[in-house]
């Protein structure tokens, strides 16, 4: 495991055809943090999550360690140690949960190992499938999985590939309260190793287990802190009110309508 | 749960397993083609197998690119001339004997001597391995620059069609160096030996089942490796595998730049079968039938993509001898209901069989087993 290291981003600006999705935001996540990303629909999350991977230009700067990452090529992103997953799972179905795991660690492969079949199963492929707990499911096709058996799939090929910052759009959205246990305890263990961002709108997952919380509203950078500090803060009160009655939808009372929303 | 489940991991076939039966096959098919097809066939039928046996080859490189890869190659004409026409120049040449002009140049041209671009097709060597590495530069070169520019899908198919109509062309407008419409026709040797003699087309017969077979073994571990893992991942999800740190363009380059080789390798020795490339071989018309025979066996099975290539080219004969005009109306018919019916090929039939008999197999004892099925 190479060290951990930051998310550095400053003035971070993507905009579709005049219309900034985000605008100038400043995002620092510590290395080893499991920082959670939360706000209204439309708030530019999965955005800026679009951006630090290369999928969408963007202006600014995103340092990862020293490394600035804009500008590069999405493959080229993800060999410097970053994965992400997204908001429907997207695992190869035709291919097996094994198979699925190991193309997800063969990046660095060379030619000649291309060309060979794969004769074992390589040792980190087997601890990712043991972290995941789908090590009895290893020669299913992934398309058999259940919804939440996918996520944790996708987080597994993340493991493999071992990438250093793990971004993550929505990944308990759809899973039963067991299902969302486990994953908050597996993004516990990884985040003991890696740098984690969750982007979620579950507000008791949230309050469960983040570390730190930044809120975006409108393509900027609203409030950050712990959980206990953001849930004060006034001006998130004030954004979610579009959203609950009392105005404090970071209380357990209002959490089904943000569930529902995701 | 975990019951349910355990008999989709007894469904997947161990690794030794399927070798063994791929083992099998390829024996089973070396006696057919080297025992059985000689003995039962007449020499003439049997130079027609060998043509059948060329088409097959191009629909192993099909089968890699289009059914693993999902690159629908519909322009695999462009390599499967340019391997025979490379074969053809140098068989040319070489029947003109040393310092002479072929004789349609004679017929045609003003020239008196060989054009530079012939001259370096006068050494075997060189024109062997033209036949199989040209076809790959041109691929590697169109590939790098279509995959980059991330053409996919229709486009890519169109963009190979109008490629292979554009060869055509340019070959049909230089009469007089390639032989125009009427290609490179009546070629009588075969490096020193007399294609006029039925023993040496029987040899010919002979290297190209020989081909045939190298190509599958080939094709047959490029699938079974991890590369042909990550193709079939990029052909379901390419932008997923462009995150995991791989650039999708290199993967399906290879398959491509390997496809177009093995049609080059297929062009090259249905020269010495038919006797003859022209540009009515390698056009549209012959591309579209490359794809088809692959579709109707089952494009991602490589036993399916050559038994059906074999069976269209066979039924095109059967049937063309008969019904001349029907012919390309049954073979459109074929195309569309292939596609539209049966996308995997009469080889996903085999599956679905084998799959419906193990669900009754294990019925009894795990009633749970369909609903896995199903999904």
């Amino acid at each position: 495991m190479s060290e951990l290291s930051g998310l550095r981003i400053r003035q971070l600006r993507v905009s579709f055809d005049g219309f900034k999705a985000v605008d100038g935001v400043d995002l620092d996540v510590q290395p080893g943090d499991l920082r959670f990303l939360i706000g209204p629909n439309g708030a530019g999350k999965t955005t800026l999550v679009d951006a630090v991977t290369g999928l969408v230009k963007a202006e600014g700067s995103v340092l990862f360690g020293d490394e600035e990452l804009l500008g590069r090529s999405v493959h080229k992103i993800a060999r410097s140690g970053i994965g992400r997953t997204f908001q429907t799972a997207t695992v190869f179905e035709e291919l097996t949960v094994l198979q699925n795991l190991d193309i997800a660690a063969g990046a660095g492969r060379g030619m000649l190992t291309m060309l060979r079949r794969r004769k074992d199963v390589p040792e980190s492929v087997a601890r990712a499938l043991e972290t995941v707990g789908l090590a009895e499911l290893a020669d299913s096709p992934a398309g058999t999985l259940a919804h939440g058996q996918k996520q944790w799939l996708e987080i597994g090929m993340l493991l493999v590939q071992d990438v250093r910052l793990l971004l993550l759009d929505e990944p308990v959205a759809g899973m039963s309260h067991d299902e969302r246990q486990a994953t908050g305890e597996l993004l516990e263990r990884i985040s003991e190793e890696r740098t984690v961002v969750v982007i979620e709108h579950d507000m008791d997952f949230m309050r469960s287990f983040a570390r730190s919380v930044s809120v975006l509203h409108a393509g900027k950078v609203l409030s950050e802190g712990t959980v206990a500090e953001v849930q004060a803060d006034r001006r998130v009160q004030e954004v979610y009110l579009g959203h609950a009655a009392a105005g404090d939808v970071l209380d357990t009372a209002a959490a089904p309508a943000a569930v529902q929303e995701a | 749960m975990t019951d349910s489940r355990m008999p989709l991991l007894t469904r997947i076939p161990l690794v030794k397993g399927h070798s063994a039966r791929a083992r099998a096959g390829f024996a089973a098919a070396a006696v057919a083609l080297f025992g059985l097809a000689p003995l039962a066939l007449s020499d003439f039928r049997l130079g027609l197998l060998a043509k059948y046996l060329c088409t097959a080859m191009v629909a192993v490189g099909i089968c890699l690119a289009w059914g693993r890869g999902g690159l629908l190659t519909l322009g695999q004409g462009v390599f499967f001339g340019l391997g025979g026409y490379a074969m053809a120049m140098h068989l040319k040449i070489a029947d003109a004997g040393p310092g002479n002009l072929p004789d349609f140049m004679q017929l045609y041209g003003t020239a008196t001597e060989l054009p530079w671009w012939w001259q370096p097709f006068a050494n075997p060597l060189f024109a062997l391995a033209a036949t199989v590495l040209l076809p790959m530069l041109v691929a590697a070169l169109l590939g790098s620059f279509i995959f980059r520019r991330r053409v996919k899908g229709a486009y890519f198919a169109i963009l190979s069609q109008a490629l292979t109509a554009a060869f055509a062309i340019w070959l049909i407008g230089q009469q007089a160096t390639t032989g125009g419409t009427n290609g490179l026709t009546d070629i009588q040797g075969f490096f020193g030996y007399d294609l006029n003699d039925p023993v040496n087309q029987r040899m010919v017969y002979f290297v190209i089942a020989a081909a045939l077979l190298l190509l599958m073994a080939l094709a047959r571990q490029l699938i079974h490796s991890r590369y042909g893992e990550l193709l079939v991942a990029v052909r379901d999800s390419e932008e997923r595998v462009r995150f995991l740190g791989y650039d999708p363009a290199n993967v399906k380059l290879v398959a491509y730049v390997v496809a177009a080789g093995m049609a080059g390798l297929a062009g090259a020795l249905f020269v010495p079968a038919v006797g003859i490339i022209s540009p009515a071989m390698i056009g549209i018309v012959p591309s579209i039938e490359f794809v088809i025979g692959a579709a109707v066996g089952g494009r991602a099975s490589l036993v399916g993509a050559v038994l059906g290539a074999i069976g269209v080219a066979w039924a095109k004969t059967a049937l063309s001898e008969e019904f001349p005009a029907a012919w390309t109306y049954f073979q459109g018919l074929l195309f569309i209901v292939a596609l539209a019916f049966l996308p995997g090929g009469l080889a996903s039939l085999v599956g679905m069989v084998r799959r419906r008999r193990a669900a009754r197999a294990s019925e009894e004892p795990s009633p749970a087993l369909p609903v896995g099925e199903a999904a």
